[in-house]
């Protein structure tokens, strides 16, 4: 099922069709003669994916060669001063706060996705309302989960702004990308392995640890590096609870920038356009390249 | 013998209750988000008056008047925009995809498509910042509008539309095509009128997860919408959404003030609820 997401579709009859008889783009021009309306159609379809298609280019191409000329070592140095602007510290910070909210929200959406799946029995009642939240969380935008980390970590627990809420709110923030994802994928395990684990002895909780984890794991993996993706690329979710101090953290209950927040604050200061670029690039490229890791760990899984 | 297997089956029952609770978390998350915006939400709304609150048109946190009726407003407007821009470019992207679209090209234009997704709001917003508010500058003498934030939330949620209105396409049987073609009608026609009506629900649902995506957008629109409290009475004016009047005044706010942008909150949680709800309506329709 994975692999015919990605594959391009099989050729419909009509395709079949047309490879024996085969046209020439002069007579599939020649034929629209009669079909004004066919030919209009057809315009707007390819000018509708051309702009899709050259919007996504050109923000790509844009960022890359702004990018590219603002790039300088000392944007890299270890210290943040308003002298260098470095991200150095933005990106050590994003990297924390990635590793820990992986660490809080991925054994909690694992094991949900394991319960949802392969203990909950069809028709439970706390499915349907766990799969309801689920929806509704995902729903939600950064900006109000932003506002409740600020509520309950500042305000309430009185963490002050700190890496620790903010690694709290995302960890709730990704948590029904993850249960989603390991609920597909557990899914697509074949009953045959269960059964087999069972019918040679083992337990549940053996059969789910040994047999149906390890064979889920590409697409477990698959959701988890996407919610990373999610994580380096917020800023609505963070700036309210991880907060803007700009330099390293001396713990985690300091605040801390992460990237993406780093170069809101570059333009909101208004003074770091060309420091913005270079931080515009890295975090693309960052970013991008996650996203890129995610679909070759997909498509893994789609072959195996 | 015994003793293991007693333990063997203590485990189980132990780690079966573990992953329980696991489960219950995200019940419980949307419970205190919830519980904590609604217990500031209520008293908040009962000192400024609910409808002072909601149909007000002046927000003057200085002088104690809030409200949010130009934010409402500014936040459907510009999302209407966004809806106008995105949804016919996306779907006939999605045809494309599904029923024009080469075997060899499919293989490079559908990662971009899904790599448009991947792209931080952030990023979109300085692209925007830096190219589109430019350009809408010299062309109208102001940047910073209404149209800016739509051509921008247009383009942003264009990879959701493209994704559910293509496997919404998808989803149709081939008979369909297939019949249409039969009657004699040409590729384009048996595309949109037999196979298209019949994905209606799914692209319509899509549509409606775009319009989520939209409305709760934030950190792209704070920069290249204006952000004047009032209402926009044409396309070049700036205009303020309820998201970006929480993220503008949130880090200075106190006391009613601070209460009125969580209040704001609550009610753009509001609207996400509903849009939710009527998505999660229109995919079981479709399904």
């Amino acid at each position: 099922m994975e692999a015919a997401k990605n594959m391009p579709p099989m050729p419909s009859a009509a395709e079949e069709i047309k490879a024996i008889n085969k046209q020439t783009v002069k007579q599939k021009l020649w034929a629209y003669r009669k079909q004004p309306l066919s030919f209009l159609l057809l315009l707007l379809v390819l000018l509708s994916i051309s702009i899709t298609v050259l919007v996504l280019l050109f923000l790509i191409g844009y960022i890359v060669v702004k990018g590219v000329v603002n790039l300088s070592p000392s944007l890299f140095e270890w210290e943040y001063n308003s002298e260098n602007v470095s991200m150095m510290p933005a990106i050590i910070n994003t990297v924390m706060v990635v590793a820990l909210t992986l660490v809080i929200a991925v054994p909690i959406g694992i094991a949900s996705a394991i319960y949802l799946v392969e203990y909950a029995k069809r028709g439970n009642k706390i499915v349907g309302i766990v799969d309801v939240t689920t929806e509704t969380l995902s729903g939600i935008p950064s900006i109000v989960y932003g506002l409740f980390g600020y509520l309950l970590f500042k305000e309430t627990l009185e963490f002050g702004y700190s890496i620790m809420g903010g690694v709290l709110t995302l960890a709730i923030m990704i948590l029904p990308l993850i249960m989603r994802t390991t609920q597909e994928a557990l899914k697509s395990v074949p009953d045959s392995y269960r059964e087999g684990s069972f019918g040679l002895g083992a337990g549940k909780l053996r059969t789910v640890f040994k047999i149906i984890l390890p064979s889920a794991v590409p697409g477990i993996l698959a959701g988890i590096i996407l919610a990373i993706g999610r994580i380096v690329g917020e800023t609505a979710a963070l700036i309210y609870t991880a907060g803007t101090v700009a330099g390293l953290p001396g713990g985690l209950f300091d605040s801390g920038r992460t990237l993406a927040i780093h170069m809101y604050a570059l333009l909101s200061e208004g003074l770091y356009t060309n420091q913005a670029y270079a931080t515009a690039l890295v975090l693309m490229v960052i970013v991008l390249g996650i996203n890129a890791l995610s679909g070759l760990v997909a498509k893994k899984v789609g072959t195996k | 013998m015994k003793q293991t297997g007693h333990s063997i089956i203590d485990k189980e029952i132990f780690m079966k209750y573990v992953f329980l609770i696991c489960a219950c978390t995200s019940i419980l998350a949307v419970l205190l988000i919830c519980l904590f915006l609604f217990v500031i939400f209520i008293p908040a709304i009962g000192k400024i008056g609910p409808l002072k609150f909601l149909t007000g048109t002046t927000w003057k946190p200085s002088s104690n008047i809030y409200g949010i009726l130009p934010m409402i407003i500014g936040s459907i407007y510009v999302t209407a925009g966004a809806i106008i821009i995105g949804v016919p470019i996306g779907v006939l992207s999605a045809i494309f995809l599904a029923k024009f679209c080469p075997r060899e090209v499919y293989r490079f234009v559908k990662p971009a498509v899904e790599l448009m997704a991947g792209i931080p709001s952030i990023i979109y917003g300085f692209f925007c910042l830096v190219v589109v508010v430019p350009l809408l500058k010299d062309l109208l003498g102001n940047g910073k509008t209404m149209l800016t934030a739509s051509i921008l939330l247009g383009i942003m949620i264009l990879p959701t539309i493209i994704g559910v209105s293509e496997s919404a396409i998808r989803a149709v049987p081939d008979s369909y095509y297939e019949g249409a073609l039969a009657l004699g009608a040409t590729h384009e026609r048996s595309v949109f009128f037999a196979v298209l009506p019949a994905a209606k629900s799914g692209i319509f649902a899509g549509v409606v997860l775009g319009i989520g995506r939209a409305i709760g957008e934030t950190m792209a629109v704070v920069m290249v919408a204006g952000n004047q409290p009032i209402i926009p009475e044409s396309l070049v004016q700036g205009v303020r959404t309820m998201t970006a009047n929480i993220v503008l005044e949130m880090g200075y706010a106190t006391d009613l003030h601070r209460e009125a942008l969580i209040a704001t909150g609550v009610v753009l949680f509001v609207f996400i609820l509903i849009i939710n709800l009527s998505f999660s309506a229109l995919k079981r329709r479709s399904e």
